[in-house]
């Protein structure tokens, strides 16, 4: 296949017959090509009305997963060491739970994330995870990092990516 | 001397050496966690066993004397095997915690993990708990369950600090570090068991969890807080000190700092109390100001006054910022009336590191001119002749000597007092013009210790005028990477300048142009001209120092 206009110039073929000038064996050939699409059962989806579930496997936003009301997140800032696009703020604080260490601040700024899952895979304690969640939205760069009262989400709602990761694991 | 044969290479070393210290004075590093270079030998750690020809066992590289005709292997398949039992046992009751723990980036034990450690746990029973969260002393806090008992915190309160206040108790796997009954872990010294712990059993209770060590950046400086300059490192995230740490120097603090250096030296340069803009006395109050027109009052002012003022130097500043300052005192405002004032607490000196002087560069303003001279009044004389209004104006710089309430009475009787300040202070309410100056952390400079040691001092927090890349300020990961967006990059850059800059630009707007770019242009010239400076370069200097010239003559 001819993809520069110099090679094209060269296999052009210039003397069409009478019948072949009229164009018309090439409209038929096009016309039973749309007329075989239109048996064909639909692909296009009717969104926003109709939307897409992902699968487990799908790496949308990342979120921190909370359990019982906490976060499972120690603050221990590996997930900020790792992510290749410097997206994640994480700040430790003291808490009086078990855990001892928790995010007093935790930030991700989205129009710097890459969705590439680093964070997920880095986690010791399986506090961010991948969502399902693909719509991002935001009028401001301001409003594009996400502080923990957007990133929280709770472990049931996250229950097919975490199964997943078990699986994966 | 005697000759050993090291993992095949033939070493002379000192009979008296330990495998240990002969390995390590010849670059070659044997793991270690209990030994420390400055504490007595312990030998309970067991990582260092080492092997040596026609021993039967193996040994341990610590507490073995090296001997003519000795063969050590340090890495031969027996004692890689020993080091893995080693670690095997060390982390069998060691929690999982290094996502929690201060420590993580800079532990011996993680580290260790990785390099002498097999990575995988055959150990399935439970661990054995003990207490966390445990507050020893006021300044540090310990994990029982972290600790792997190699008594390095124990051994440095009595050996070091002279403190007895840490011990064992119980026995086996239930051996716990405690502090003797009654007792607290609150000698002057306490904070050097965190640096010494080779894991995150000791922790500081100031720093914690305040930042990962590895998002900081680590500023070779020294300690300000005593005549003694400690050498340590600053650490800095996002523009801001979280905290300080010894760095060795054997000629000055060896491995130590005090509590007090440590913590009572670095608030101050975040603090809210610093001095955001010039500040000039008006009829309406005082304002802030730009520096231009706060330059132009004292340049009038030093017109009106010359000849009647007094200047008052400071054992805090550096010895360039006095060297530049004596200078300008005696040509651009005509006194010989220089002098500094001193802050000596009597009884707080040990013989460890602590000293009475409680500033750092006393004998650098000394050495470099700040002290009256052919008939110049001292510090007291120069109080007393302000009250007896012979002098009328006064330029002091970075030093709050209105603390003394005698000293605060006189100063209201001058008619113009300019200062070179930092933090808002007792002085700088009595000012007619305040400018405001850098912090040691945000200045380029030396001290001059007790011993006539000088000493490099590195800004680790930029100024507005200062950008961490272009100016070599050391830089962590977040400062190379952060963009003005980011909001981990956006830490609070203030707008001070080093006292040698503002003497210079007032020199300048005088008519007497002095011509320096750096604190190294003004450090050269001082080398040239002070005797006991001569020969000194910054980069000479490097990161220990060096000593002034003995028996040079101050020049009179």
């Amino acid at each position: 296949m001819p993809t520069n206009g110099e090679t094209a110039r060269q296999v052009r073929i210039k003397d069409l017959t009478l019948w072949q000038r009229t164009y018309i064996p090439e409209i038929v050939k096009g016309m039973v090509l749309t007329f075989k699409q239109i048996l064909r059962p639909k692909f296009t989806r009717q969104y926003p009305e109709e939307r897409w579930n992902p699968p487990s496997s799908f790496r949308g936003r990342p979120v921190l997963v909370e359990e019982e009301g906490v976060e499972r997140c120690v603050a221990c800032g590996l997930c900020a060491r790792v992510c290749p696009a410097l997206a994640i703020e994480v700040q430790g604080s003291e808490t009086d739970l078990e855990k001892e260490r928790y995010p007093i601040k935790f930030e991700i700024n989205m129009l710097r994330c890459i969705f590439c899952g680093f964070c997920e895979e880095a986690c010791p304690e399986e506090a961010i995870v991948m969502s399902d969640e693909y719509e991002l939205v935001f009028t401001d760069p301001e409003k594009a990092i996400y502080g923990k009262d957007r990133l929280l989400m709770s472990a049931d709602r996250l229950r097919p990516r975490l199964e997943f990761l078990r699986r994966a694991r | 001397m005697v000759t050993i044969t090291l993992d095949g290479k033939q070493l002379e070393v000192d009979g008296k050496r330990t495998i240990i210290e002969a390995a390590r004075e010849h670059g070659i590093e044997i793991p270690h966690f209990c030994w420390h270079p400055k504490l007595s030998v312990a030998g309970n750690c067991r990582i260092c066993l080492v092997e040596v020809e026609k021993l039967p066992k193996l040994v341990i590289a610590c507490a073995t004397q090296v001997a003519d005709g000795m063969v050590v292997h340090t890495n031969t398949p027996k004692v890689v095997n020993a080091r893995e039992a080693v670690m095997e046992f060390l982390l069998i009751n060691h929690p999982l915690d290094c996502p929690i723990c201060d420590e993580a980036g800079e532990c011996k034990l993680q580290d260790y993990a990785y390099k002498l450690s097999v990575g995988y746990s055959r150990f399935d029973e439970n661990k054995v708990h003990k207490p966390k969260r445990v507050a020893l002393g006021p300044h540090v806090m310990l994990d029982t369950e972290r600790c792997i008992m190699c008594s390095r915190c124990v051994r440095f309160c009595e050996e070091i600090a002279h403190k007895p206040q840490l011990t064992f108790s119980q026995r086996g796997d239930h051996v716990e570090l405690t502090t003797f009954p009654g007792e607290q872990l609150d000698n002057p010294y306490s904070m050097n068991t965190i640096d010494i712990c080779p894991v995150g059993a000791l922790t500081s209770r100031d720093f914690r969890f305040k930042a990962r060590v590895w998002e900081m950046s680590a500023t070779e400086t020294v300690c300000p807080g005593c005549a003694r300059g400690c050498n340590m490192y600053s650490w800095v995230r996002n523009n801001e000190i979280l905290r300080q740490t010894p760095r060795f120097n054997p000629e000055v603090n060896e491995y130590w700092m005090c509590d007090a250096g440590r913590l009572g030296t670095f608030k101050h340069v975040n603090s809210d109390g610093r001095i955001k803009a010039p500040l000039m006395k008006k009829d309406a109050g005082v304002v802030e100001v730009g520096w231009d027109e706060a330059i132009s009052r004292v340049v009038s002012e030093i017109r009106t006054f010359r000849k009647n003022f007094a200047a008052i130097g400071s054992a805090y500043a550096t010895n360039e910022d006095n060297y530049l300052f004596q200078k300008f005192a005696r040509e651009v405002l005509g006194t010989k009336h220089i002098d500094f004032m001193r802050h000596v607490v009597e009884g707080e000196q040990d013989d460890i590191l602590l000293r009475e002087d409680k500033t750092p560069n006393s004998l650098g303003a000394v050495e470099v001119g700040v002290r009256p001279k052919d008939g110049g009044l001292s510090f007291d004389g120069i109080v007393k002749a302000i009250k007896e209004r012979q002098i009328k104006a006064m330029y002091i710089i970075d030093d709050n000597v209105a603390i003394n309430p005698t000293v605060a009475a006189a100063l209201q009787k001058l008619e113009f007092l300019v200062v070179n300040s930092s933090l808002e202070n007792e002085t700088t309410r009595l000012a007619d013009v305040v400018l405001p100056s850098s912090t040691f952390a945000e200045r380029h400079g030396t001290f001059t210790n007790f011993q006539g040691r000088v000493q490099r001092i590195r800004p680790s927090v930029a100024t507005l005028e200062q950008d961490r890349a272009l100016d070599g300020f050391a830089m962590s990961r977040l400062d190379a990477f952060g963009t003005p967006h980011d909001r981990w990059a956006k830490g609070v850059k203030r707008d001070a300048r080093p006292t040698w800059r503002i003497i210079a630009a007032i020199a300048s707007a005088m008519g007497t142009k002095y011509k320096y770019n750096t604190s190294e242009d003004v450090f050269n010239e001082l080398a040239s001209t002070v005797g006991s400076f001569k020969g000194m370069s910054y980069r000479k200097l490097g990161s220990w120092g060096m000593k002034l010239k003995a028996g040079v003559a101050v020049p009179a």
